[in-house]
């Protein structure tokens, strides 16, 4: 099978490996670097549940080709927390009840890092936009809504931005 | 206990919350282990067939395929069910619905496991295809199954509890309404996966995506016919349940007999398309309810009839046949009643327990004919219920014990916040509200496998370094059962919850709990829990008061520490307590256990429905629907639920929203439909859409506002009195929003799910002077069997039938039945 070189930096580390061509972003972060953080729900682009950043947005790694992303910029839910100390979006999922069973929380997690990069005080219905390709089945969406809010609330400005 | 909670009571965060935020959580896809095989299933593709002939030859000889399985490896059936143990882990004779696994491929590589399936040549003889309960009444041969009632009904049932024609005759007036409920589906978010490996022992262990690992351990000992005490099971945290992880699974079985064959880890992880097959959701239910009232509102009797398409395979549906009679009395007075209930196989993907378990159905026929009640006798519908709720502390008409119950207290908060009395009837065209309330059990009262032993069992482990260790076979499926054991060994032992490590859902190291299902975990686990936690305290304080000379009845555990409530400042850290009592009885564990009472029913499908305690909710829907279009929209719900005692309100507020939202999507859009494929293909009956994309569920946008209270009375049948709220939160709300439909815009849906189209046909229908109503037309003649006749309590019953086979008689059936069940 062919190999294909995918180099590129993933939660700020470079990272280069030979993986199979016809391997996605999701299948490359979970099988070769072990980044499992990362959940799928269905390959198929259909819940948001393998949602990473790649050069700051969110996209659905199950349908991005690992040959797509040399010399890109890719963060996953590992790479969120820094200097030992979880994200405010963690802090306040943790806190609030966002995350039930967990298995959307990743894909949420990051959708939501670019949502406040972008927009640092959103309104709940720019929330509610941003997240509505990302499926919950277990809390109904309002109290990880109120997550986000409250670590908007919680974020200065800077944090934002980086 | 302390009359003063630290951890119960306060909104916290969980404790595996951290590990949920991080990527941190290992679910059964997460494993990856040294030398894994992955594991590939070729299924069906016919709805309805003999197996002729499975030919592997060639996928055999794929490069990287390391073994090939079909049916002639696993001789032995199971299922969760003793009386359905009608399953194997690869079909042997016969296939019974597209999507049912032929063959499994073991390969390197998925890959490489997909290209190989691919080879297998299954060459099948089609047999008809029962795609509907009407097929399936209507033609006995050939039978999906050689067990059941007769021809292709697999369970048909029939219980009397007094003279119900008697009461319907002498009512005032006589409702008779016919109701369906669409099958639907979990649809959680991580695809079921399970990992197999023989461990250094030679031991199997599976790692799996299950709720029930002790009912996975059972089937994998009977399959593969091993010593129990030989196989490990470990649920993972599972990413997502609802009931569809509840049952043993083919693949978990494949990928232990492949382990151990091959002495490598293997893996399987189903694709989207796959879950859709497992299901195990809810039941399509056709059912008829017809209802005695009397002129000031009361029910003088109701006869119910249901009729549910099962699937292929049996699962839960016994207890879910039951499940669609058993919980109406639970929530209203009825003095007389009769369920008769009919299960058919059919050759579609099983179905089994999802959220609520066979009672959303019923309950939605139940509530919607209560608004039309209310409004022939021109009745508010909540003055109505509120002139109804069943008693408490009583005993129902078919024995169920009923202890608390807190309705009346919701109907009237529900009311209240939605500003219910200036709205009902009140609203401009297009915009409506509906009032729905329903009941649920606190876990069942009696356990799948019939014994004397405990439900669940909780085992703690006390060391010199001051941390708690607590073992216990509850599975947390994102509901939260290891943050409610352990704020419980929190609260009792006066420490922090994040002081507690909880080991659970694994059959090597923590005590049986039966599982995550029918809301029992909270109840049934948390009482154990109590109980291991204060014999614990118990050994704490002997140790403590000999040490400071004091009656250890002056002791307080609290803020980590044991002192003197007189005199706070004498007193022992946690850690001093816990070494001071190790020194002084050895080394320091403690267990406890639970055992729901006795039941009162006594007579054959009794089993069904008794509980600890019920749970008790009511629901305001409001609901916005364009007449042009029948398209609808909900702004807002208003829900009360008789909670007990929320241990954890942030989650408590998770499950009853969790709830609302997962019965928005079955009220409005969610379908595990079928159809057929052209004739020019194979005209097989396959699945309408097994896909996410167009299996809809809601979104983030389509969230209503949602005004949740937790009506708070401690049930001394729960641990801190809590009762449960993963499920009855869900129940009310597709009822309601049939009732806010008609308030909206004036026609009575009475089929789920309910359809901007529906609404329109039902909005076309009046306006052309039909009846104003879109949903089933009758109730099929069903000949049911002789009922079981059991006299109410106030009749003189006392909990048997009296035309019931002697028990005697009865128990050696049982006996023949148990003895195939395998471990025990």
């Amino acid at each position: 099978m062919m190999k294909v070189r995918f180099a590129c930096t993933v939660n700020d580390e470079p990272v280069e490996v030979l993986v199979d061509g016809y391997k996605t972003l999701l299948e490359v972060l979970r099988e070769d670097l072990q980044l499992t953080g990362t959940k799928h729900g269905c390959e198929l682009g259909e819940c948001g549940t393998c949602a990473v950043l790649l050069d700051g947005q969110p996209v659905l790694s199950c349908l991005v080709l690992a040959a797509e992303c040399d010399a890109r910029h890719i963060i996953t839910v590992e790479g969120l927390a820094a200097d030992g100390r979880l994200h405010p979006l963690q802090e306040c999922f943790a806190d609030l009840g966002a995350a039930q069973c967990g298995y959307c929380t990743p894909g949420i997690l990051v959708t939501a890092k670019a949502l406040l990069e972008q927009e640092p005080h959103p309104s709940r219905e720019r929330i509610c936009e941003a997240l509505s390709g990302n499926l919950c089945r277990c809390t109904g969406y309002l109290q990880i809504v109120e997550a986000v809010e409250a670590a908007a609330r919680l974020m200065p400005s800077e944090t934002k931005a980086g | 206990m302390t009359s003063r909670m630290r951890v119960i009571g306060h909104p916290r965060r969980r404790v595996d919350g951290r590990a949920k935020v991080t990527g941190q959580t290992r679910f059964a896809d997460d494993i990856v282990l040294p030398r894994m095989l992955h594991c590939r299933l070729l299924r069906s593709t016919q709805p309805h067939a003999r197996i002729v002939r499975v030919n592997t030859a060639e996928a055999a000889r794929v490069e990287g395929v390391h073994l090939v399985l079909t049916g002639e490896s696993f001789p032995i059936p199971y299922g969760i069910l003793p009386v359905s143990h009608d399953e194997h882990a690869l079909c042997r004779d016969k296939v019974r619905f597209v999507g049912d696994p032929v063959a499994a491929v073991i390969a390197r590589d998925e890959v490489t496991a997909e290209q190989a399936i691919r080879l297998i040549d299954v060459e099948y003889e089609p047999l008809r295809t029962f795609a509907s309960p009407a097929d399936s009444l209507a033609y006995p041969e050939p039978r999906i199954h050689d067990y059941g009632d007769h021809g292709n009904v697999h369970k048909i049932v029939s219980l009397q509890f007094g003279d119900v024609d008697q009461a319907i005759a002498d009512a005032d007036h006589v409702f008779d309404d016919v109701f369906f409920f669409e099958g639907n589906t979990h649809l959680p978010l991580e695809q079921h996966a399970a990992v197999a490996l023989k461990d250094g022992d030679g031991k199997l262990v599976v790692y799996s995506s299950t709720q029930t690992p002790h009912y996975v351990h059972r089937a994998l000992a009977k399959a593969l016919a091993m010593p129990a005490a030989h196989i490990r099971v470990i649920a993972t945290p599972n990413g997502g349940g609802f009931g569809g992880k509840s049952d043993p699974f083919n693949h978990e079985i494949v990928v232990a007999k492949a382990a151990l064959l091959l002495d490598r880890p293997v893996k399987i992880c189903l694709n989207r398309e796959e879950v859709f097959y497992c299901h195990r959701g809810r039941h399509p239910v056709l059912m008829r309810f017809r209802t005695g009232v009397t002129n000031d509102g009361r029910i003088t009797g109701l006869d119910l009839q249901t009729l549910l398409d099962g699937g292929a395979y049996g699962s839960y549906g016994v207890a879910s046949t039951f499940y669609t009679g058993a919980l109406q009395t639970v929530t209203y007075d009825i003095p007389r009643y009769r369920f008769r209930g009919c299960r058919v196989f059919t050759n579609k993907p099983p179905c089994g327990p999802k959220r609520g378990h066979g009672t959303p159905q019923s309950r939605f026929g139940q509530e919607v004919q209560l608004d039309k009640i209310a409004e022939r006798l021109g009745v508010d519908p909540a003055e109505l219920r509120l002139g109804i709720v069943a008693p408490p502390d009583s005993l129902t008409a078919n024995y169920m014990r009923v202890g608390t119950i807190g309705l009346a207290e919701c109907i009237r908060r529900v009311v209240e916040r939605s500003n219910w009395r200036e709205k009902f009837r009140k609203l401009p065209l297009g915009r409506g509200v509906g009032l729905a309330c329903s009941s649920y059990l606190s876990g069942a009262g009696l356990p799948i496998n019939w014994n004397d032993l405990p439900h669940t069992g909780v085992q703690l482990k006390l060391d010199r370094s001051g941390g708690v260790t607590v073992f216990c076979g509850a599975t947390e499926i994102g509901q939260g059962s290891d943050d409610v054991l352990v704020a419980t060994i929190a609260e009792v032992l006066g420490i922090d919850p994040f002081d507690v490590r909880a080991v659970t859902g694994d059959t090597d190291l923590t005590p049986v709990d039966l599982g995550s299902y029918s809301s029992r975990v909270t109840l049934m686990m948390g009482n154990a829990a109590i109980q291991a936690a204060e014999r614990a305290r118990e050994m704490l304080a002997a140790a403590v008061s000999a040490r400071l000379g004091m009656p250890s009845d002056r002791l307080v555990f609290a803020d980590r520490r044991v002192f003197d409530s007189g005199n706070p400042s004498t007193g022992v850290t946690f850690q001093e307590a816990v070494c001071i009592a190790e020194a002084r009885f050895g080394t320091l564990g403690t267990t406890g256990s639970y055992t729901p009472p006795k039941s009162a029913a006594r007579f054959k499908g009794g089993g069904v429905g008794p509980s600890p305690t019920y749970s008790y909710t009511a629901a305001v829907v409001e609901v916005d629907v364009d007449p042009e279009t029948g398209w609808i929209t909900v702004p807002r719900v208003w829900i009360a639920h008789d909670i007990g005692r929320a241990l954890n309100p942030t989650l408590a507020r998770g499950q009853v929203e969790g709830s609302v939202y997962m019965a928005l999507g079955e009220a409005l859009m969610e379908e595990q439909a079928f159809r057929r494929l052209p004739a020019r293909l194979s005209h097989a009956l396959v699945h309408k859409f097994p896909s996410m994309l167009e299996y809809k569920s809601p979104t983030s946008l389509d969230m209503p506002e949602i005004v949740t209270d937790l009506i708070e009375h401690p049930d001394p049948a729960g641990p801190f009195g809590a009762k449960e709220v993963g499920q009855g939160p869900l129940l009310p709300i597709m009822p309601a929003m049939a009732n806010a439909v008609y308030d909206a815009v004036g026609v009575r849906i009475d089929q789920i799910p309910i359809t901007p189209e529906k609404i329109l046909r039902a909005l076309q229908a009046k306006a052309s002077g039909k009846p104003a109503r879109l949903g089933p037309a009758d109730f099929p003649d069903i000949e049911w069997p002789e009922a079981l006749l059991v006299a109410p309590p106030w009749e003189g019953g006392d909990g048997r039938a009296s035309n019931e086979p002697t028990r005697r008689s009865r128990r050696k059936a049982e006996a023949g039945i148990e003895a195939t069940a395998g471990v025990r």
